[in-house]
Parts: C-alpha cells; sequence; structure tokens
C-alpha cells in the first residue's frame, strides 16, 4: 500500500505517534561490551515498519554499536557482548534459537565506507542471490536492483567492469543494490554518506526516500540535517566521560528537532555541543 | 674526549656550535661511507653476474660438441657410460614429477591451512600452530631426503603400492611437498590476513556462511598472493636438492609412474659433482647444461609468478 504513493507524506502525516506503528524491532534494555569497555547501556524503543529511523548523536556514543546489534554484525569482534534483548519481528535475535546468518538473509547493511568485492559490478550484485540458492534468472535480479538503487544507467554497459572501477558514489548505490538483491525487508546504513562527496550524498539521500516506501530503514548519521532529511523517526544517543551510549530520546524527527524533550537533545541539535 | 665534548655542547648552549671537523673532512668521510655500502651491494650483483657467466660459458663448450637439439628434445641420459647419450629429457621429467607431486601435496593442503588459521582460527589456535610450521620450514632438507627413504617408502608407499622401489619419486615428492607446505601456508595467509575486513562484513551482511566468505570473497581476493605462493613453492620444489638426492634415485628414465626410481636435474648435478669425474671434461661440462636449464625454469617460474601478482592485484582504498 505504501508503495503505490509515489511521492513521499510529509513526515507530520506519516508519523505521529509512533507507537501505532507496526513494528520491526524491539529493543528491550539492550546493553552491550566490548571487553570490560560497555558500549550502550539499557537501550529500550522500538523501530517501526517501512520508515526512516534515524540514530544520531556525537562520536563515539554508540550508534554503530548500536545498529550492528540489530544484524549481529558485533559478533564477529571479538569480546563483544550484548544483554537484554532485540526482537526481529517478536524473534529474540539474541535467543538461543537465533541464527545470525539467517537473520542476515533478511536484513541488508550498507557501510560507512563503500565496500564492493573485487568482483565485477554484476557478480557483486549476485552476490548474496547466489548464496542464498537462487536459481532463476540471474540477470533479471541484478538489473531490478541496480534500478532499484538508480545505478543501472550508469553502469548497464559495464556490467563486466570491477565494482572497484566505479566513483564512490557510484560503489556505495552498488552496495546498496548488492543488499537489496537478496531482497530484505530492513536496510540497515551505518553512515553511509561519510566518505562521499555532497552531491553523491544527495543521491544516496533521494535513494533513501524512494526505498522507504518499501523497506523499513534504520540509518546511522553523524550529519543531523540529513538525520532532518531523510528519516522520519529519530533517537538521540549521548555517552558520558566512560563512553557508555545511552537513549536521550526518541520520537518523530520533526518533534526531536523543533521541540526536544530533553535539554541534551536540544543543546546537542543546536550545536552546543558534539 | 668526554670533557671535551661536554664543554662543547655547554658552549653550544649560548653561541652556535663550532664544526668539529673541517668541510672536506665530513665530505671525505661520506665518500669512504658510500663507496663501503656500495661495494657491500655490488657484492650480489656480481656474484649473480659472474655465476651466470661461468654458466653461459661452460654451456656454451658444451654445445660446442654436442648439439642443442639432441641436448633438449633427447630422451636419454647417459653421459658417463658409452655409447653417450645427452638427452635431458629424463632429468626435466624427474624434476617436474618430483615437483608436480610436492605441488600435489603442498598446493590444496597449504591452502586449507592458511583459510583455517586466517578465516577460522582462534588467536590462542594460531600462536600454537603458526610456530610449529615455522619448526617445519626449519627442518633440515637432507632429514626430510632420510625421512622419505626410511619411513615414507617402507612405511607408508610399500605396503600401499607393492612393487614400489626403494628410491622412487613418490616419496621424493612428498617430503618435497612437506618442505614447502610452511611456504605456500604462510604466504597465503598473509594475502588473506591483507584482505580488509570491510570485504569480510560485506559478505557477512548478506547472510553468508564462515564457508562462504572465505571461500568465495577472501580467497578471490587474495588469489595474486596465494598464486605467488604456489609458484615460489614449484620454484622451490624444482630447484631442492638434498632430499630427491637421497630419496629420488639416480637412474635417469623419462617416466610418469611416481613408484620407479628417477633422477632430477638437481640430483644430477650434486651426483656428478661429488664424484670423481674430471674437471673441463665433456661429462663435467654436462652440469653446467643441466644448471643452466634448472636457471632458466626456475627464473620463467619467478617471472610467472610477477606477472600473476601484477595481473590479480586488486587495489583496495
Amino acid at each position: 500500500m505504501v508503495s503505490a504513493m509515489r511521492a513521499p507524506e510529509p513526515v507530520a502525516e506519516r508519523v505521529s505517534d509512533p507507537a501505532k506503528l507496526e513494528r520491526v524491532f524491539e529493543l528491550r534494555g539492550l546493553s552491550a561490551w566490548y571487553g570490560a569497555a560497555q558500549a550502550l547501556r539499557n537501550i529500550t524503543f522500538d523501530i517501526p515498519k517501512n520508515r526512516v529511523t534515524a540514530i544520531i548523536g556525537p562520536s563515539g556514543c554508540g550508534k554503530s554499536t548500536l545498529i550492528r546489534c540489530l544484524d549481529r554484525m558485533n559478533d564477529l569482534i571479538p569480546g563483544f557482548r550484548a544483554e537484554g534483548h532485540v526482537t526481529y519481528h517478536d524473534e529474540d535475535i539474541y535467543g538461543p534459537a537465533a541464527d545470525p546468518v539467517l537473520l542476515r538473509r533478511h536484513i541488508g547493511m550498507v557501510f560507512q565506507k563503500p565496500n564492493p568485492f573485487p568482483k565485477s559490478v554484476f557478480d557483486n550484485v549476485a552476490f548474496g542471490p547466489r548464496i542464498n540458492g537462487y536459481t532463476g534468472n540471474m540477470h533479471e535480479v541484478v538489473e531490478g536492483s541496480l534500478r532499484r538503487a538508480v545505478l543501472w544507467d550508469e553502469v548497464k554497459d559495464k556490467l563486466g567492469a570491477s565494482g572497484l572501477a566505479l566513483s564512490g558514489g557510484q560503489q556505495q548505490r552498488l552496495c546498496i543494490a548488492r543488499a537489496l538483491a537478496v531482497e530484505p525487508d530492513v536496510l540497515l546504513m551505518d553512515e553511509p554518506c561519510s566518505a562521499l562527496d555532497p552531491i553523491a550524498t544527495y543521491r544516496i539521500e533521494e535513494l533513501i526516500t524512494d526505498l522507504a516506501r518499501d523497506y523499513s530503514i534504520v540509518i546511522v548519521t553523524h550529519n543531523m540535517q540529513q538525520a532532518s532529511r531523510v528519516s522520519d523517526l529519530t533517537a538521540f544517543l549521548l555517552a558520558g566521560e566512560e563512553r557508555t551510549g545511552e537513549l536521550v530520546e526518541f520520537g518523530p524527527t520533526r518533534d526531536l528537532f523543533t521541540r526536544p524533550a530533553d535539554e541534551r537533545t536540544e543543546a546537542y541539535i543546536t550545536g552546543r555541543f558534539g | 674526549m668526554t670533557t671535551t665534548s661536554a664543554q662543547a655542547s655547554l658552549g653550544g648552549a649560548r653561541r652556535p656550535p663550532r664544526p668539529a671537523r673541517s668541510l672536506a673532512r665530513r665530505r671525505a668521510t661520506e665518500r669512504v661511507v658510500n663507496t663501503v655500502l656500495l661495494a657491500a651491494a655490488a657484492v650480489s650483483v656480481l656474484t649473480t653476474f659472474g655465476i651466470v657467466l661461468v654458466l653461459v660459458f661452460e654451456t656454451f663448450e658444451f654445445f660446442r660438441v654436442v648439439p642443442f637439439f639432441d641436448f633438449v628434445l633427447g630422451t636419454e641420459w647417459a653421459p658417463l657410460f658409452e655409447p653417450k647419450h645427452f638427452g635431458v629429457l629424463p632429468l626435466v621429467g624427474g624434476t617436474l614429477l618430483v615437483a608436480g607431486i610436492a605441488g600435489l601435496i603442498a598446493m590444496p593442503l597449504g591452502l586449507v591451512i592458511a583459510i583455517y588459521l586466517a578465516e577460522y582460527a582462534g588467536v590462542r589456535t594460531r600462536s600454537i600452530v603458526k610456530p610449529f610450521l615455522e619448526v617445519l620450514a626449519g627442518i633440515p632438507t637432507v632429514v626430510f631426503g632420510y625421512f622419505a627413504l626410511t619411513f615414507v617408502t617402507p612405511n607408508l608407499l610399500q605396503p600401499l603400492i607393492p612393487g614400489t622401489d626403494v628410491f622412487n619419486a613418490a616419496a621424493a615428492g612428498i617430503v618435497v611437498g612437506l618442505m614447502v607446505l610452511p611456504l605456500v601456508a604462510t604466504i597465503s595467509e598473509d594475502a588473506m590476513a591483507a584482505v580488509p575486513r570491510s570485504l569480510r562484513e560485506g559478505a557477512f551482511a548478506l547472510g553468508a556462511t564462515d564457508l562462504e566468505v572465505a571461500v568465495r570473497v577472501v580467497v578471490p581476493a587474495a588469489l595474486s598472493g596465494i598464486a605467488a605462493s604456489f609458484i615460489l613453492a614449484i620454484s622451490r620444489a624444482i630447484g631442492e636438492t638434498m632430499a630427491v638426492a637421497i630419496a629420488a634415485g639416480s637412474t635417469p628414465v623419462l617416466t610418469l609412474d611416481p613408484t620407479r626410481s628417477i633422477q632430477t636435474m638437481t640430483g644430477y648435478i650434486a651426483q656428478v659433482s661429488l664424484g670423481d669425474t674430471p674437471q673441463q671434461s665433456l661429462e663435467f661440462r654436462t652440469i653446467f647444461a643441466v644448471g643452466m636449464t634448472l636457471f632458466v625454469m626456475t627464473l620463467a617460474l619467478n617471472v610467472v609468478s610477477q606477472l600473476f601478482v601484477r595481473r590479480f592485484r586488486n587495489v583496495y582504498q
């Protein structure tokens, strides 16, 4: 239904009360540690379906740790430990029966620095479907994903060229296409524009707004303007002296930016620190 | 001496220090140092030139008597007995047979070890396995030779394949493979460790398993290093002397049967240079011709490995 509407609705109409929205993730008292250092404390909020949720906050506040908890990418870091509950469609992803490999097949992720594989453009996009055992028309999947990532017109004549030969912005859109090719229902983006120039950033932001019709998107950004431009909901994280991130405020982006409930949020968005 | 320099440094705090020595002396010292360093560097270059010159000269003398194509295409090698034959192919064949068997052992096993160390093993396992690889690399080759002759052949090969010769290509190939295994494993592992973590994360984020990440992302990304390790290992296997001289035999026959006694190029050179063949004789010159052949082969392999590294090197930002 959402995808049928071509123009994105104004944020205020889309999100009035986050509690009424259908949820993808529920975070309940999530804490995380790298070895002895605690990175997150007692994070509780819900991430809604088919909306863009931004996670903002100053450097070192645990934004990246938080988003990487959602697809268990932190498992790859030795010494990482999480407590509390994160549910994805009502299933505890840190529970004993959870399978991180299966989870990641439903949750796409785009990283800070574009990381295309040293393979052709085609093989980059086809990677996910191939490891998922997809046997249909691969060319269709690749073309469709590249079109969704608004990259098709730029690369259709060089699908055999190395993904590393593209520009930085194109590489990031290739990584988005690669993530879309496995038809995830969530797209996690960890500062996807931090390595890009303003024009490439603008194109990615356009793309995020466009994708939000069909996907639930979580985006970490250090750029408050970006959060206010692309997101429906915003979570503001802050860490104290001991560098343990806590959730200060979560709500509709417009409310958070125009009438923040917490004075620390106000101080941050008006540029008094961070 | 100490007092003067102490006084000088004290004085230097107030006015610019006077140069300890004149400019001319300092320049002379620099020239001497420069010359000494150049001479040290020249030793390696001159040695290489010297060896190649001797090889070329002796090989040239050899080919004044023995026609080039008789040597390169001949299938019978009997330079020390009448009627003499100077066909090098049995020696080349023996070398390639041993190196091939060594490659069949070292390449897959080394790659698997590298994948395990780079992608699966924890810090503690690595810290145990890696030193053992280094110990394996440090075992003298003569020990490997006797290991082949006194263990591999009688305890593994002969029970498994009855009729295996006491000296045979298989045993030599197996121990040479073990000998070059650490080379393949460590160079391949270094190449895999150099693959950026972001690539692995990209693959894991798509729902890849550990195995899929290793086989479909890390190994292809590290292919140039892995290929280089393979070629280096084959190159070392071709040049390996002691183990094959002991275990492979000294019967130059052109055969693909690894259970038979053969002779390699290096084995032949060792045999003749240790024996009582008179120098300056044609028989003695054969070892230079064979040495030249060996040199050309390993040089070609090194060039190929360089090309391979350049062709497949991926540029990560």
